[in-house]
């Protein structure tokens, strides 16, 4: 998949693990399951460490772990199913996550200005996604109403000089 | 999904609207797409029901028309009809507006 | 009433240029059905039978005369010469090509209006008290506080793409006309502790195939958590609320699964939660930016009960008639709360044509400060008139169809559009109500019967409330047949219940019938002064069962 980071694309250096049998070289993505079962083993390699939550896997049961993740894959297993969106609030806003938090699965267009705005930073996007179509997704919608992990400027605040 | 669907229909024909305005359009023999109930085709049997229904291709993937479907014909007083109250709406127009719809612009014959 | 400033113009403006696009890209062919489809219904437009539908929000029910004129404007240009008004208090445009919409919303935009959230899974238009700031007893306008929620919801980034779809209703009156506790969250306002205006929150309610009553979820919240604790409920739903299975998926459901207790203790450890991670602020200036646009208008000193308004009543029964019916009391002296019945006999319930929108909008620039409300019963509403006006009002309205004098009654009903226009319908509702009141037409046999609210709804959705109907009509069907289940002994104000099914459903034929039957058994049981719903609660359904079923 293309992945699209600070607003360009870039070479994706990270595998996902499968459930069990030896990790890939380098970096990778493990399942909840997969860190639940091997944490001291995972946690013990020298390669940076990523972890994938599916929908219905709450980011509290990594809350106490996060320094251990460069990445953090949430799962869109359709783009109807919202739930990461809230996930990803959580981990930036309540958890203080840092690192790479990137949007996997079912990634359309039409959503990305919702994710970026809930503290998505990379999107594994279809072909179909041109930069052009990106940077058009981040910027047709100029204002915003609500506080969320991006930081923008809320209508509310700009008409009170907030 | 209410009403359309009936798996045991035998003569069916095959329905979508049409993508630029909605309307209701009809597949006719030719592979074209018609206002006109008159003109669909009608098929006899699952086979000749599947193979229209295929039909609609083309013109799905030219977006001419979206969600194409079958639907069930009956025959009354020597006439074709669509066998389902919600498929004589949809060829006539509502039934409470009469000035509405298909059977005002005369295209339900 | 509310005034777009340049932040709320800009938002409405970039999101037509992007619908434009969008509808562009579709019709060039450049993106499927199957990826327009979402964004479409983002934008409130779905197919239906015959052709594109338009669902324009009509925040709150409420109207300005310029917007009025243009909602006629865009029905005789785009469409078919009429609206239809829901029970959402939105409007509906039923024959749209898909290349005008972009001409449409650009329309809209310009008199302050959208599409935006109509459909789709997300916080859909907040509606209200068509009372509201006319009431005498309200705590508060709560219109100002459906803008607060209008303006939070308004492409809320983390809950664009709940489970289901999300409904909002607000009043501020202990008479409930919003129907709030059969809302995802109804909102009442209450006076908190310290004499300022707070909320109660009701969650879960709902009608559709599952029925629930709300529950009251959070007491007497204060205005600077309102907003943080609307976001706690909302993430509590969709972190939590199903996604499996489209019948179980609205929030009804799981405070019904995990029970009122644990839905308030989630609600409250996570709206404890996000107090640290940082509230949703609502700055107390803005509030008051809101409540100064919600300021009464300029009123004159009037009395009640002038001469002019009793010479009309002797002079002229009918307008004594639609005054006793269709008039409300107002809270300033000298003033009437005008309904506008918009189900006259023989026409389809909440349906306008562009010459009677142009008439209601003049009526409110010469006698109601050129405001409108949308009721969720599907009237409209003159709320400011002076009482000494009325009989002009009256005439104009009459003269144009607008006059019809039956609020309330059998023939105000509330009728979904059915299988005349709808693609998930069963079965059709309009000409059911329609048959229903021509039969009780006689406006003293109405008026005999009283207040009696009829529903009927064309399938399991319920967009025409069934549940809560007085009397309920469902749509079914059978095989390509249509029929109706009846229910009786529901009701959607402060004293919410839900209907009661009578037993088998009903042909076309016989529903009229089934429903002159129930108001007979009614008249018959009644005690002085009973509404209908009065001897329904007091007698239950056998005597009603019995008569309705004696033949079988
Ligand atoms: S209740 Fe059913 S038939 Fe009626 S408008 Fe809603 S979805 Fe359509």
């Amino acid at each position: 998949m293309p992945l699209i980071k600070d607003g360009a694309f870039v070479e994706d250096k990270w595998t996902y693990a499968d459930e069990e049998g030896p990790l890939p070289e380098g970096p990778v993505i493990v399942s909840l399951t997969r860190w639940h079962n091997e944490k001291e083993a995972l946690a013990a390699r020298t390669a940076p460490l990523g972890i994938k939550l599916l929908s219905g896997e709450e980011p509290k049961e990594i809350a106490g772990d996060l320094d251990k993740f460069a990445v953090i894959a949430l799962d869109f297993p359709m783009f109807k199913n919202g739930r990461a969106y809230s996930y990803a609030r959580l981990l930036r806003e309540r958890y203080g996550y840092k690192g790479e938090l990137r949007a996997t699965g079912d990634v359309l267009r039409d959503q990305l200005f919702f994710m970026h705005r809930c503290g998505f930073d990379a999107y594994e996007v279809s072909q179909r996604i041109t930069i052009d179509g990106w940077k058009e997704a981040m910027d047709e919608i100029s204002v915003v109403y609500q506080p969320a992990s991006d930081g923008r400027k809320t209508i509310f605040q700009a008409r009170h000089g907030g | 999904m209410a009403q359309h669907s009936n798996k045991m229909a035998q003569v069916q024909a095959v329905t979508a609207n049409r993508l630029i305005d909605g309307v209701v359009v009809y597949l006719t023999a030719k592979g074209a797409w018609s206002e006109k109930l008159a003109d669909a085709a009608i098929a006899e049997g699952k086979e000749a029901a599947e193979a229209l229904l295929a039909k609609a291709n083309p013109a799905l993937e030219q977006q001419e028309i979206v969600e194409p479907y079958l639907f069930e014909i009956a025959e009354e007083d020597g006439t074709l009809v669509p066998a389902s109250v919600r498929e004589r709406i949809r060829m006539a127009g509502p039934t409470v507006r009469l000035d509405l719809g298909k059977q005002a612009e005369g295209k339900t014959a | 009433m509310y005034r777009y400033d340049e932040f709320d113009h800009a938002l409405v403006q970039d999101r037509v240029k992007q619908f434009s696009g969008q509808v562009q890209r579709r019709l060039a062919g450049e993106i499927t059905e199957d990826e327009f489809k979402p964004l479409r219904l983002m934008n409130g437009v779905y197919l239906q039978l015959h052709a594109y539908m338009l669902r324009v929000a009509v925040p709150y029910g409420t109207l300005s005369s310029r917007q009025m004129r243009m909602l006629a404007h865009i029905a005789r240009k785009y469409d078919k010469g009429y609206g239809h008004f829901t029970t959402r208090q939105n409007i509906q445009y039923n024959w749209p090509a898909l290349k005008d919409i972009p001409a449409i919303l650009e329309d809209l935009a310009s008199v302050e209006m959208h599409a935006l959230q109509t459909s789709g899974n997300c916080i859909r238009n907040v509606t209200s008290d068509q009372y509201a700031g006319v009431a005498a007893n309200e705590v508060e306008d709560p219109r100002i506080w459906s803008e607060i929620i209008r303006q939070w919801s308004t492409l809320h980034p983390e809950f664009s793409f709940l489970p289901r779809k999300f409904k909002f209703a607000v009043t501020g009156a202990p008479e409930d006309r919003a129907a709030i506790r059969v809302h995802d969250i109804g909102i009442e306002l209450v006076k908190g502790k310290d004499g300022r205006t707070a909320f109660d929150i009701y969650v879960g309610g709902g009608q559709g195939r599952t029925p629930m009553i709300g529950k009251l979820i959070g007491k007497a919240i204060s205005q600077e958590n309102l907003l943080t604790y609307l976001e706690a409920i909302m993430r509590v739903y969709n972190m939590h609320g199903r996604r499996d299975h489209l019948f179980k998926s609205r929030i009804k459901i799981l405070v019904h699964t995990i029970g009122e207790e644990e839905m308030r203790r989630q609600v409250e450890e996570e709206f404890a939660a996000m107090q640290k991670d940082g509230p949703v602020e609502l700055p107390k200036a803005e509030i008051e930016r809101i409540q100064a646009y919600f300021a009464p208008p300029a009123y004159e000193t009037l009395e009640n009960d002038p001469a002019e308004l009793n010479e009309a009543f002797e002079k002229t029964p009918a307008f004594a008639r639609w005054v006793k019916q269709n008039v409300a009391a107002h809270k300033v002296p000298g003033y009437a709360i005008a309904n506008i019945s918009l189900k006259p006999v023989g026409g389809v319930a909440g349906d306008a044509s562009s010459e009677q929108m142009e008439k209601v909008a003049e009526l409110a620039d010469a006698y109601s400060f050129s405001e409108i409300r949308v009721t969720h019963e599907q009237n409209l509403v003159l709320a400011d008139v002076p009482q000494k006006d009325l009989f002009a009002l009256w005439q104009e309205l009459d003269a144009n169809g607008l006059g019809t004098p039956n609020l309330g009654l059998i023939t105000d009903q509330i009728v979904c559009p059915g299988l005349d226009y709808c693609n998930l319908a069963n079965a059709r509702s309009i000409p059911i109500g329609q048959a229903i009141a021509k039969k009780f037409e006689d406006l003293d046999r109405q008026n005999d019967i009283g207040e009696l609210k009829i529903k009927i709804s064309g399938c399991i959705n319920a967009c025409g409330h069934h549940h809560v109907g007085h009397i309920g009509i469902l749509g079914v069907d059978k095989k390509g047949t249509e029929f109706y289940q009846v229910s009786l002994g529901g009701s959607a104000d402060e004293k919410t219940s839900l209907g009661d099914i009578t037993g088998p459903a009903f042909t076309e034929d016989k529903i009229v019938g089934a429903v002159e039957n129930i108001v007979e058994t009614y008249l018959s049981e009644r005690q002085d002064g009973e509404r209908f719903l009065d001897t329904y609660r007091r007698i239950g359904m056998k005597p009603f069962k019995e008569k309705l079923y004696a033949a079988h």
